[in-house]
């Protein structure tokens, strides 16, 4: 995984609330395969239905187009677990994204994509927004601090867990960090095999 | 000596698996049943193969073709009625030595009804699957959730996940829920009052007089749509109605080990006075039959109200959320939804596909015609399905009043199978999502009971199941 440390870039204001992974990568772009799922991203708000791109779209607009900070609104990539909405988000050039809150399935697929989800008060959000809007000033988040800096100067401080926070800074992923571990998981599966028979079936028990 | 502090479901199933604790918030969790299915399946095995990593436990792996392949009853002799990724799935299954119930299985269908059938959903353990609505298998008293495809790809290696652990809700629901009105109804009108990002973070325990009076296969309903609500963990205790669904299935403990099992299941409910993180009531006995009027399923009202203003929404971001979601659904403010014209009814998904659910729908049906210019189809969850309905004389109803019956798959719920609505015409659907797009472009979805999309069918447009007569 690619390492995190410190982003400085313009931020894009989209506070829409509920926008959700079938939108941010429709099923039918997902099958035609990843350039097709990045530039057809968010499709049904990017694009009017003859296939043009939709100017009153905050995604669209020139200004913001080397952002790689989005402000997001409540519940941001709610729904299926496709973790193409992840790659599409980053593939559009957003190693951050900051909301009230995410559906926490895209959460997690964010930070196995070295994309820091943060979740900060709908207030602070706003407040970020306010400033994206009035202009296009460098934004910075700070993962080793945990703190977003708004180009004005306000500073809002983040929760991540210190394993999260670790794996982005060091570019760690949780399959080689398990890996590690697997006489860990052996021993447990050991012990459990004891205490809970029922849950290990032998192999190849039924043929369908 | 000390009383021991009470603890959660939550609480006492997720610590039973940690293999290691990794820091205050993190933990390394054991896996005990992983499913894969052909839309995140082949490329997360792709994945696995390309970093020369094996499948660590194939004989805890089940994989189930369901979102792409044909619901056609020509699909049989159809190379194609697999679907787009059917065949890069089974070459995969091979390669790890996954079983796979394929198309030609009895036991093929949505992963979310089969595998609960099959008896690989059991209390007390950890369920993963690359879809979020795997919450589903928490209605047994399972701890199931919804994985992305990185993960599936570290489930397959290691049976083990690096997991957050979430905050706890209970979810005391108490109330007897009325004639035609139902788990789905239940879990809509939850969302509408509470949001979509309600469960956002949390793990949901559903609990109360309702819940233990809910038939099993309603808690599957619930559990299902409690995603739909933020939830990624989602479950009911077991209890002796669960018992009884599993004893017998084919992957249920045999012999004295059913015995040992339920003794064990029976000490996973939440402990009284056990602390959750937050808690909310909800009261069942007034609710009437819900169907969603927008974009989310947070979007619901009750099926005889009319549609909401967004003049009355409660801010600036709603207001324009349920202006746009009228436009999208062309449909005007003020107006009674009971009455509007409806194209498509889809009974079918891993929301309400089970025997229960085309059983409801039956009673709606029974004797009547659907209306002309109406598309109806039945899609039952799995194979089983199918034939305990067959059995039941069930098929036999949908048919004669003019309802397609199809093949066991997730069909419209994610249209990617050749099965959508077409952009701008109406369904009223029971599955889960009524999301921009997610039918088909430009599709317009109403999520409803299927008693509510059965009144649909017969009549043409919206009704409420409780003006159409019953019958048994």
């Amino acid at each position: 995984m690619d390492r995190l440390v410190l982003l400085e870039s313009t931020a894009l204001p989209f506070p829409v609330d509920n926008v959700d992974t079938d939108v941010i990568t429709p099923i039918r772009r997902i099958l035609e395969g990843l350039p097709s799922m990045v530039e057809h991203a968010f499709e049904p708000l990017r694009f009017a239905a003859d296939g043009s791109l939709n100017p009153a779209c905050a995604l669209n607009d020139p200004r913001w187009k080397d952002a790689g900070i989005l402000l997001a609104g409540r519940n941001f990539g709610c729904g299926s677990s496709r973790e193409t909405a992840v790659w599409a988000v980053r593939g559009m050039g957003f190693r951050c994204v900051i909301a009230p809150s995410f559906g926490d399935i895209f959460r997690s697929n964010c930070f196995k994509n070295g994309v820091v989800a943060i979740v900060l008060a709908a207030e602070q959000v706003t407040a970020l927004v306010e400033e994206a809007r009035a202009g296009t000033k460098r934004f910075r988040v700070d993962v080793e601090r945990c703190e977003v800096t708004a180009p004005g100067g306000r500073t809002f401080a983040f929760e991540l867990s210190p394993l999260r926070r670790e794996a982005l800074l060091e570019g760690l992923d949780d399959l080689a960090l398990t890996l590690r571990r697997s006489a860990a998981i052996e021993h447990f599966e050991d012990v459990d095999r004891v205490r809970r028979p029922w849950v290990y079936l032998a192999s190849g028990r039924v043929a369908d | 000596m000390n009383a021991p502090k009470p603890r959660t479901m939550f609480d006492k199933v997720w610590n039973d698996h940690v293999v290691e604790r990794l820091d205050e918030s993190t933990d390394l969790v054991h896996i005990d049943r992983h499913l894969l299915h052909d839309l995140s399946g082949p490329f997360s095995m792709k994945s696995l193969d390309e970093q020369d990593l094996a499948c660590l436990r194939p004989e805890l792996t089940f994989a189930f073709p369901d979102h792409g392949v044909s619901t056609s009853p020509e699909r049989y002799g159809d190379a194609a009625g697999g679907g787009p990724l059917l065949d890069l799935f089974r070459h995969y299954c091979t390669k790890f030595g996954v079983h796979l119930f394929d198309l030609d299985s009895e036991e093929q269908g949505i992963v979310h009804v089969s595998a609960p059938e099959l008896g690989l959903a059991l209390p007390g353990l950890t369920i993963v699957c690359g879809d979020s609505h795997t919450s589903t298998q928490g209605g047994l008293g399972a701890l199931a959730w919804g994985i992305g495809n990185t993960e599936v790809t570290q489930v397959l290696a290691t049976q083990a996940l690096v997991l957050d652990r979430p905050r706890t809700l209970r979810v005391w629901i108490d109330g007897a829920l009325a004639a035609a009105v139902t788990a789905k109804d239940l879990a809509l009108a939850l969302i509408a009052r509470d949001g979509a990002d309600a469960g956002s973070g949390y793990a949901v325990e559903f609990a109360g007089s309702c819940i233990e009076t809910l038939p099993v296969e309603g808690r599957m309903t619930l559990c299902n749509l409690a995603l739909e609500m933020g939830a990624r963990f989602a479950f009911t205790a077991a209890d002796e109605a669960t018992f009884a669904w599993l004893q017998g299935r084919r992957y249920a403990p045999g012999g004295d080990d059913w015995a040992r099992a339920v003794s064990n299941w029976r000490t996973l409910a939440s402990d009284a006075g056990a602390a959750f993180d937050r808690e909310v009531a909800f009261d069942a006995a007034a609710l009437a039959p819900q169907i969603t009027w927008g974009t989310s399923p947070a979007h619901t009202v009750a099926v005889d109200a009319r549609i909401p203003d967004p003049a009355s929404a409660p801010d600036a971001e709603a207001r324009q959320s349920w202006t746009d979601a009228l436009a999208y659904m062309g449909l005007r403010a003020g107006e009674p939804l009971d009455g509007v014209a409806v194209q498509h009814v889809f009974i079918g998904s891993c929301t309400n596909s089970r025997l229960s659910d085309l059983v409801e729908a039956a009673r709606v049906v029974r004797g009547r015609k659907v209306a002309a210019g109406v598309r109806a189809w039945v899609v039952a969850g799995s194979r089983r399905v199918q034939r305990e309905a067959a059995a039941l004389g069930i098929d036999r109803v949908f048919r004669d009043a003019g309802f397609d019956w199809r093949e066991p798959g997730c069909s419209m719920c994610i249209a990617m199978n050749g099965d959508a609505v077409p952009s701008g015409e109406r369904a009223v659907s029971t599955s889960n999502r009524n999301f921009v797009g997610r039918q088909g472009p430009g599709a317009r979805t109403h999520l409803a009971s299927p008693a509510t999309a059965a009144a649909a069918a017969i009549s043409g447009c919206v009704r409420d199941p409780r003006t159409v007569a019953s019958r048994e």
